[in-house]
Formats: C-alpha cells, structure tokens, sequence
C-alpha cells in the first residue's frame, strides 16, 4: 500500500488514522475506493452500542470490482449507503451535515483528494479540519486545481500535468489548499512554453 | 520593571460596578489613540509602588470601537498579592502607570456559526467586548451567566438591555445553577464553546463536552487564576551568568525582568506556552502551576513556565 511521504509544506495535511470518537451520538463516516478496509478494521473494533450510532457512506471508486461495499453492509445493516461518485456522496453528505448537532463528528478515509472534498465540504458547516477523523488508504493520486483557469482534475498521479480545462502544462506542487480540497498545479516553464520537462510518475 | 514597548496612560475613572468590583478607565499620557483590540483580549498593567515589580494581567472589558481608553474590571481577590489590592486601595484618579499592548488569547473563532458563552462572576469581563463585537457581526450567540445574588457580579443590568433574551442568568442565592450537559447538547454543528471564571465551571464545561463528543477544537477557556505564592528561591542563569533571587510574592518571570534580562513571555497565567524556558539542573522540586505543559513533560523536568511555576530545592539553573 502506498504511503504519502512526509512534506516540507506546514500547510499538508496529515492522516493519523481513523479511531471511535468517544462520547460522539453519531458517528458520520465517509469513504471512497480502499478506504472500506479501514472502516472495515474501524467497524470490527467496536461494540454493537457503538455501530448503532454509525452511518457510513461509501463510494467505491477505482475498487469497484473488489466489491467492498458488500462487506460492509451486513456489519451497518440500514445504515450503509453506497454511491455510484464522489460527487453524489457528497451531497448526500451535505444534507446528513445540515441536519447534524456537535455531538455529530465526522470520519474520511480513502484516497487523499477524497477526504480533502468531504473536509472542505464540512468545513462550510462549521467543523474544524483538525476535528474529522482521518486516514489514508488506496492511490496516492492527487486532486489538482490549475491556478491559471481554476479548473479542478482529479486522479492526477504524474509530476507535471496538462491541464484538462486549458491545457497549460502544470506543475503538481506539495501546496495543499484546505479550503478547496486540491493541491495547487502552476504552469511548468512560464519562460518557455514550449519546453515542458519529462513528467514523472511520482503518486500512483 | 518598565518594558521598552510600554505604553504610559493615566487613570481617568474608577467607579464600584460591584461590591468589592472596581473598574478602571485608562487614557495614554499623551492623549494619542490606544492600539486596536478584539473581544477576548488582555493588557498587563505594572503595579506597586516598587517601580511595577508585578506585572498584572487584566481583560479589558470595554468598547473594541473605543480608542481614547481602555477599561478593565478588578475584582479585589481575597488572597491578593498585591496587584488588585494595589489597584483598589493605592490607584488614585489621575495617577500614571504603564501598560503593555493589548495581547488576545481568548478571540472568537471567526469561522464559527454559533457561540455560547459561559461566565462565572468577575468572568464576565471579556464577554463585555466580545458580545458588542457579535452583535455588529450579527453572529448568532448566547451568553449564561453565573452569580453568586442579585448584584454581586458587575454588569447584569447592562447586559440585560444589550442582548435581551440571549441572556441567562443563574443565581446560587436561588439554587439556580447551569446544566451544562442540557446547555450543550443538540447545539448544532459548528457552535463554538467559551468559558471564562472559576476552575471549576472549566472544568465542568471541558467534561460536559467530552461527554457529549465535542471536538475540543471548539471549546475556549481563559482561566485567570493568579500565580500563586511560595518559598522564596534562588535561580542561576547559564547564558547571562546571573543569580538572581525570587521573592514569596513575586513571580519567576518578574523576578527575571526586574534582574533586566528579557525573557519571552505572554499570557502570564501559564496558559500559553511562550515563557518556556529549559531547565537544566534542577537539584529540588519544580513546581509546575501551569495549563500548558503535558504530564510527560512536566515529569521530565527539562523546562519550567516561568509566569506562574516556582522552585523548592538547593540549586535551580536555566538555559537563558
């Protein structure tokens, strides 16, 4: 399993791992592709009390045919909710955040550009980033928004990218923005347009 | 000892708002505008006859839109060492001391979608600035405040008119007392916590939160329990090679300023973290008073807090 490597940047996020909040009413828990295996683990950890008070919604990603899902609901029986994309997760998880209370807390896991769009969602709602529970599993693909045209692309895995909105080639830098869920793609070679560096396959 | 970056103002009013509650109006010496403040914030002010040996900190507890005076509110402790006796039985109108800038420990979060807040007695203070502030933001909030009878914590009546039905008032005379689990729970997502007074009602907040699965990123408390006394010690500096010998009622820290070495320091109530100095020998006991260390820290023994911890033993020497 890839690990994401350590960052000079203050700004990266970290991802201690997921762990039962305790005293929380309900446990909101949200994850994409890999990330079912830690909920997996998470789930097994706990007692029945506990999962009672558990709704998890899963978008199975890139891991479709591994067929997570179908272990996961027996252990949530009524309370897990599986979606075709992240995009409708998270407006399933818009709605779930609308009508929650602060013993509500919130749960991420999966890969990185995942948990940066459900941080950045609840974030709207009030949550303090450093208050969702996290852990990284699966590709260490990036989300990447381009600086220039402020388009977004997902799954970008290589170190230098062309934008897929305006087709500038961007360099995928290690500055995370926390409000947008993305690392933050700026143009290669401003000087030279023409000459772009080999890119490098270095978040797979 | 007069800090470089002090400011020079004059009292220009005292009035009781309170029994044994006296606030204090000061305007700078040479009449120029006070630096801007937020709800939350504290000045420390230098106190006593003695060329400001102690330094105090006090909230001040006036208009954030007022830059002609600053305001603070003392309640006269009954185990002063000397600063609110200082203030209430020695400060005259028209008398001169000094103050540092404004230093904000206590600030709303500004990203927050509700606020409650908690005080306890002379813990109103920050509240003062802090509630006016909210409602020019129309921020939804709710302020709980606990006394011990009708009139014995400053500004009831005030308050009443201000915010009306966001007002909660509980009286111990009448057995009324906070529920905080009821208080806490169900408040919706994004609701910020603030508490100000005794340990205990802390304490009681911090735990009712716990209790409920409140994240503790949303739950803000300023406590403002004084340094307290101890034997007097003597502490060697390894950097400037001094001696310097600190007093029963004199803190680590103003020991050290009064000697002219100018150690870092913020808070002065050991909340946070920026008078840290590193221990390195310490033949006797380190007494830690302070909310900043962890208890693995504390036990290791390679640094102190200078605003409020103290020494007991033969030989204490600092990395400074």
């Amino acid at each position: 399993m890839p690990t994401i490597p350590p960052s000079l940047y203050k700004s990266r996020p970290v991802y201690p791992g997921l762990s039962w909040i305790a005293g929380a009413r309900r446990h909101l828990i949200t994850a994409d592709g890999e990330g079912a295996l830690a909920v997996l683990e998470l789930l097994n950890s706990a007692d029945q009390e506990t999962r009672n008070r558990a709704i998890l919604l899963y978008t199975p990603g890139g891991s479709k045919q591994l067929g997570h899902g179908a272990k996961l609901a027996p252990l949530l029986p009524g309370a897990c909710h599986e979606f075709p994309s992240i995009e409708t997760l998270l407006f399933r998880l818009n709605v779930e955040l609308t009508r929650a209370n602060m013993s509500t807390r919130l749960y991420a896991t999966g890969t990185e550009g995942f948990m940066g769009q459900v941080i950045a969602l609840a974030q709207g709602h009030g949550v303090n980033p450093l208050s969702v529970k996290t852990e990284h599993r699966g590709s260490l693909a990036r989300r990447v928004q381009c600086v220039h045209c402020k388009g977004f692309m997902d799954g970008v895995t290589t170190s230098i990218v062309a934008c897929s909105h305006c087709g500038i080639s961007l360099f995928v830098r290690d500055h995370y923005s926390r409000r947008l869920g993305a690392f933050q793609g700026v143009i290669v070679n401003a000087e030279v347009a023409e000459e772009i560096p080999a890119a490098e396959e270095l978040y797979p | 000892m007069i800090h470089a970056h002090d400011i020079r103002v004059r009292v220009t009013a005292i009035e009781e708002v309170a029994p044994r509650t006296k606030r204090f109006r000061l305007q700078a010496v040479d009449s120029s505008h006070l630096p801007q403040f937020a709800g939350g914030a504290h000045i420390t002010v230098a106190l006593g006859d003695d060329d400001g040996a102690l330094r105090n900190p006090y909230t001040l507890s006036g208009s954030p839109q007022d830059r002609v005076g600053y305001e603070i509110t003392v309640l006269r402790a009954a185990d002063s060492r000397g600063g609110s006796a200082f203030l209430h039985e020695q400060v005259v109108l028209g008398q001169e001391v000094s103050i540092s800038a404004p230093i904000n420990l206590f600030p709303i979060n500004a990203l927050g979608r509700r606020h409650v807040l908690l005080a306890g007695g002379i813990g109103i203070t920050p509240f003062m600035p802090i509630t006016e502030q909210l409602i020019d933001l129309s921020q939804k909030f709710e302020l709980h405040y606990a006394m011990r009878s009708d009139g014995a914590a400053p500004y009831e009546t005030l308050l009443r008119s201000r915010l009306g039905h966001r007002l909660h008032v509980y009286r111990s005379d009448l057995r009324e007392r906070i529920n905080l689990e009821s208080l806490l729970e169900g408040q919706p997502l994004g609701t910020h916590l603030y508490v100000c007074g005794p340990e205990r009602l802390i304490d009681g907040a911090i735990n009712a939160g716990k209790a409920l699965g409140w994240p503790g990123e949303n739950i803000h408390f300023e406590r403002f329990a004084g340094p307290p006394p101890g034997d007097p010690f003597e502490v060697r500096l390894a950097k400037s090679s001094k001696a310097i010998a600190v007093g029963q009622h004199q803190t680590l820290l103003e020991a050290l300023e009064r000697a002219g070495v100018e150690p870092p320091s913020l808070c002065r109530g050991g909340a946070c973290g920026q008078c840290e100095i590193p221990v390195i020998k310490a033949d006797g006991e380190l007494l830690h008073y302070d909310h900043f260390l962890s208890e693995e820290a504390r036990s290791s023994g390679r640094s102190i807090m200078t605003c409020v911890s103290r020494f007991k033993g033969r030989e204490l020497v600092l990395d400074f």
